[in-house]
């Protein structure tokens, strides 16, 4: 970085970052504070001035001999693990897919740009009328994906995509890939479109194989672009909330966090228990992030 | 450019956003506003009968068009009546929500004293909590079977009496059809997607084999009744064979469109299904009959959901009298018969199932008054607050059986421990 | 031949693979188009070609669902969210990218943080200050609360920027006796402007999909946006779902943002890199 003159006051610095940091205050860290104070209350929409203190007790009670709170609700448990799966695997795939699809861009070919172009199409499209377009596309009776098809020969029966538990998931998956793709292929590509050419040109003439040259050479290449999207890809699948909603509504099989956080607040009116499933979807973020950093930097090193 | 963007833009913009939100506009009289109906002929028969009440005392009033889905309007009440807020006087609400809305309502009691009784009885008990009535009755709904009386003819079947006729005939008439040519033929649909109609159909098919009402009047919970086991085995093996794999998303519209496109045999739905069944462009006109939903076996009983509309004042209405006067005009005997003719909502008040122009507009509301009686209410009143949660629990359990992800008997079990749940959190 | 086919082969392998991928993006988007175009009784029989089109759906849907006044809304919310991002973000950028202070890179991971917040976490706790402040059901609520979604990475990138920025600029306005006001809006500002043109854009694409918020804060259809009146359009009966109009809604919806994707494709791209490349 290059020297900064330390004539500038520190006092101008945080003047200048006041506003910032007011508008921040009072959109993130306030709110965020409130969730965390009724995370231990059981209060209620239907007296919010009228609670109690019960500790950790949204989280974790024993009444008798039986285990009560979030981390033994099974549904909770089933969201949690909704969540994760939805997570791990449409972030594997997009990542996969998206390198994919940076590299077929980005070889010589004609159209490209129009290429690039119809690339972010997908990603600039609202979640919401993403997902009422696959809902309609993936309707069992009235719906082209089924009835393409059943013209193919691939099924000889309507399948009904978003009604039973594994499919759905798998639906919301598929949809969530397509939409996302194109924001990893758009990372890649550009870190690979500032890749020196002198590298390729060497291995092209020592005859090495292209996927060689792909392991051997590229991917080093592209990893901090690589571990950018990544990252914010799985903070984003971790928080998913209008897809899910919009695409299945309040199905258990595919509930994520997000979803089930907001039926205890709002459908349920229970201030309390979804403060508390806010504050664990909250934590979690935080745990995977910090273990993603933590795992990552001995690779940083290396180089 | 980037240079002068900041200030000069940035005045113009919030002047736009100050101005564009609709700041109420000072009125003669009270203005009250009114959430009631969300689209089509059920907004414009409230907008009519909102003006017309206007004018009659000099008030203003504005509709407030809400989400359709209800447990999106559902959210928008409780947030706006947890926050106090006197946004909205007048609220429509569904018939299991007076013991979940109940403290920010206003008492209507002594308003409606004259006139509770000509409402069905049922719906008054159902608005009252603990002693007051938060909601007067505005219109009623019961789940209803509806079938093709030329395919019933056709194949020479009597309308039926029992779920187990119905699967019968349904079976017998989905082989047939189909080997006839027609491939897309179903047997039954019904709703089956995990949503509050969900509830209403188990609900029905669990009742009417004599299986209880998941919880009982005293607050028991009755989940694992053996006859609620065998209601659900049979609603399961309907699934892939009576009735497509997709009506476990199935919502009313969904099953509504394969009925009236000429797809099923039986459809359980809503009354307002007969109307569009009946219309200029349907291709069964002519061809529906209405029933009352089947019978669980012999010693079984008919079985339909109560449902319907209520409406209510909020508790932090800035005009409660005029906003009370507003639900006297709306639900009085003369409104609901218009509202019965023009939009085949049924009404809330007796004498109106024997009115001459209500019935020829509508006929099966004579022959079928005795189901819209004897309705049967949903778990709302044991449950009061938690009401929503014991329904999700419910759909959940159902829809997993349906789905065949449990056996019947092991998704009542799950039902019953999710029950507990609850009742340890809320001891209904 | 055998020369032959090593050179066309892998062409042609591309060729294919471009096909399908441009298949796989843009069908949906071509589907929910032809549907917009088709008359709503023959919405029930899918097919890939309007044989008789109609724009029956475009008029219905601006207007009995007044969604011109939807589109308005967004407009006007995802310009003023990008214009006070851009606003408050530009100056903090100047600090944490060029002045040295005590817990500076604290504070810049601190508002990396803020972008891991989930919404439904803030959810209750925005909807108070809302009321607090009287917003409920107006623009300027949803304007607010888009600045959790857009500040965190609008300051991020703006301030990497900012930090390479050449120290010699800075130090001649100094000389000149420049105050750090004129210093960030006279001299850095226009030096900023590709920057701020992706970050801006990144911006307004995250404003205008916003949907959680927007569903919570409003209330009125007047004052609704785009995404959230496309979730709740709903037919003539109470339980109807009209596909046709809904796809018509999203067609008008996803065409502009197209458009604006396309002419502006190389500055998002860069924007996103900065992040990606200088963070």
């Amino acid at each position: 970085m290059a020297a900064t003159p330390d004539r500038r006051p520190a006092r101008t610095a945080w003047l200048f970052l006041a506003p910032m940091l007011l508008v921040l205050a009072l959109v993130a860290v306030w709110p965020l504070a409130r969730t965390l104070f009724f995370s231990i209350t059981n209060a209620t929409l239907i007296d919010l001035s009228a609670y109690d203190f019960i500790g950790a007790g949204n989280f974790l009670a024993r009444e008798g001999d039986e285990w009560f709170g979030l981390l033994t609700d099974p549904q909770w448990l089933r969201a949690l693990r909704n969540t994760l799966l939805f997570a791990v695997v449409s972030v594997s795939i997009e990542t996969v897919l998206g390198v994919a699809i940076a590299l077929v861009v980005n070889a010589h070919l004609p159209g490209r740009g129009l290429m690039r172009a119809a690339m972010l199409v997908p990603w600039a499209i609202p979640t919401v009328v993403s997902a009422k377009m696959w809902a309609w596309m993936l309707h069992d009776q009235f719906g082209v994906v089924n009835d393409l098809l059943m013209g193919v020969g691939i099924i000889d029966a309507p399948v009904a995509w978003l009604g039973s538990a594994g499919l759905a998931m798998a639906s919301l998956i598929a949809v969530d890939v397509w939409k996302a793709t194109p924001f990893v292929a758009m990372l890649v590509l550009a870190a690979l479109q500032t890749l020196p050419r002198d590298c390729y040109e060497a291995a092209r003439v020592d005859g090495i194989s292209p996927v060689k040259v792909f392991f051997r050479v590229t991917l080093p290449l592209i990893r901090p672009a690589l571990a950018v999207a990544v990252i914010f890809r799985l903070l984003d699948a971790l928080r998913m909330f209008d897809l899910a909603y919009v695409l299945t509504g309040a199905n258990e099989a595919t509930m994520t966090l997000s979803v089930h956080a907001r039926e205890q607040l709002v459908s349920f009116q229970d201030v309390g228990y979804g403060s508390a499933a806010s504050t664990a979807l909250f934590f979690i973020i935080v745990l995977v992030t910090a273990v993603y950093v933590a795992a990552l930097r001995p690779l940083g090193r290396e180089r | 450019m980037p240079a002068s963007r900041s200030p000069r833009f940035i005045l113009p913009l919030l002047l736009v956003m100050f101005a564009l939100p609709a700041k109420h506009a000072a009125a003669a009289g009270a203005r009250v506003t009114v959430a009631c109906g969300a689209i089509g002929i059920e907004l414009t028969l409230c907008r009519e009968a909102a003006q017309e009440w206007a004018q009659q005392t000099g008030n203003t009033v504005s509709i407030v068009n809400t989400p359709n889905s209800s447990s999106d309007r559902f959210a928008l009440y409780v947030q706006l009546l947890a926050s106090r807020s006197p946004e909205i006087d007048v609220l429509q609400i569904d018939v299991v929500w007076p013991g979940m809305l109940a403290p920010h309502l206003a008492d209507l009691t002594a308003a409606f004293a004259d006139r509770v009784d000509a409402h069905f009885p049922a719906l008054v008990e159902n608005n009252t909590v603990d002693g007051r009535l938060v909601a007067v009755p505005w219109f009623v709904d019961a789940g209803l079977l509806y079938y093709r009386t030329d395919l019933l003819e056709k194949h020479g079947f009597a309308p039926p009496r029992t779920w187990q006729d119905l699967t019968r005939i349904a079976t017998t008439i989905q082989q047939r059809e189909r080997a006839a040519g027609h491939q897309g033929m179903w047997g039954l649909v019904f709703q089956g997607k995990p949503y509050e109609g969900l509830t209403c159909d188990a609900l029905e098919w669990v009742a009417s084999h004599g299986g209880g009402t998941f919880i009982d009047d005293t607050g028991r919970i009755t989940a694992e009744h053996p006859q609620a086991v065998a209601a659900l085995d049979l609603a399961a093996g309907w699934v892939g064979r009576i009735s497509p794999r997709g009506v476990l998303n199935y919502d009313e519209e969904a099953s509504r469109g394969v009925f009236q496109t000429g797809n099923a045999v039986f459809m359980r739905n809503w009354p307002y299904a007969w109307a569009l069944a009946q219309g200029e462009d349907s291709p069964v006109r002519g061809k529906v009959g209405v029933i009352p939903l089947p019978r669980g076996g012999e010693d079984g009983r008919h079985a339909g959901t109560l449902g319907g509309w209520q409406l209510a004042v909020s508790r932090y209405s800035r005009h409660p009298e005029a906003a009370m006067d507003l639900v006297r005009h709306l639900t009085s005997a003369q409104q609901q018969k218009q509202r019965a003719i023009r939009g085949a909502y049924n009404p809330t008040i007796i004498a109106l199932y024997e009115d001459p122009e209500v019935l020829a507009a509508n006929p099966f509301f004579g022959t079928l008054l005795p189901t819209f009686i004897n309705a049967l209410p949903r778990p709302a009143r044991q449950t009061g607050a938690h009401y929503n949660q014991v329904s999700a629990a419910i759909w959940q359990s159902v829809h997993a059986v349906l789905s065949g992800d449990l056996t019947a008997s092991e998704g009542m079990e799950r039902l019953g421990r999710s029950l507990q749940r609850i009742r340890h959190r809320a001891r209904w | 031949m055998n020369l032959r086919w090593r050179h066309i082969a892998p062409r042609v392998g591309i060729a294919l693979l471009w096909l399908v991928l441009a298949l796989f993006l843009l069908l949906p988007f071509y589907y929910a188009l032809v549907s917009s175009l088709r008359p709503s009784a023959e919405i029930f029989n899918p097919a890939w070609w309007p044989t008789a089109p109609t724009l029956e759906n475009y008029r219905a849907v601006m207007e009995e669902q007044s969604f011109g006044r939807n589109i308005l809304n967004s407009v006007v919310v995802a310009t003023a969210v990008v214009a006070l991002s851009l606003g408050l973000g530009v100056f903090a950028a100047y600090s944490l990218g060029r002045v040295r202070f005590a817990g500076r890179r604290l504070l810049l991971y601190t508002i990396l943080g803020v972008s891991m917040f989930p919404q439904v976490a803030v959810l209750s706790g925005l909807f108070e200050i809302v009321r607090l402040f009287g917003l409920y059901d107006s623009l300027l609520a949803l304007v607010f609360s888009n600045m959790i979604l857009t500040l965190p990475f609008t300051v991020w990138v703006l301030t990497a920027f900012m930090r390479d920025l050449p120290v010699e600029i800075e130090e001649a306005a100094i000389m000149d006796g420049a105050t750090p006001w004129h210093l960030v809006t006279r001299i850095f500002l226009p030096l900023m402007a590709p920057a701020m043109v992706a970050t801006g854009l990144l911006a307004f694409i995250a404003a205008w999909n916003e949907f959680l918020f927007a569903l919570s804060f409003t209330l009125s259809n007047t004052q609704r946006t785009v995404p959230v009146a496309i979730a709740l359009i709903t037919g003539a009966s109470e339980y109807e779902l009209p596909w046709g109009n809904i796809m018509a809604a999203s067609a008008i919806v996803t065409v502009p943002l197209i458009v604006l994707v396309l002419v502006f494709q190389r500055r998002l791209v860069a924007g996103l890199t900065a992040g990606a490349v200088k963070g």
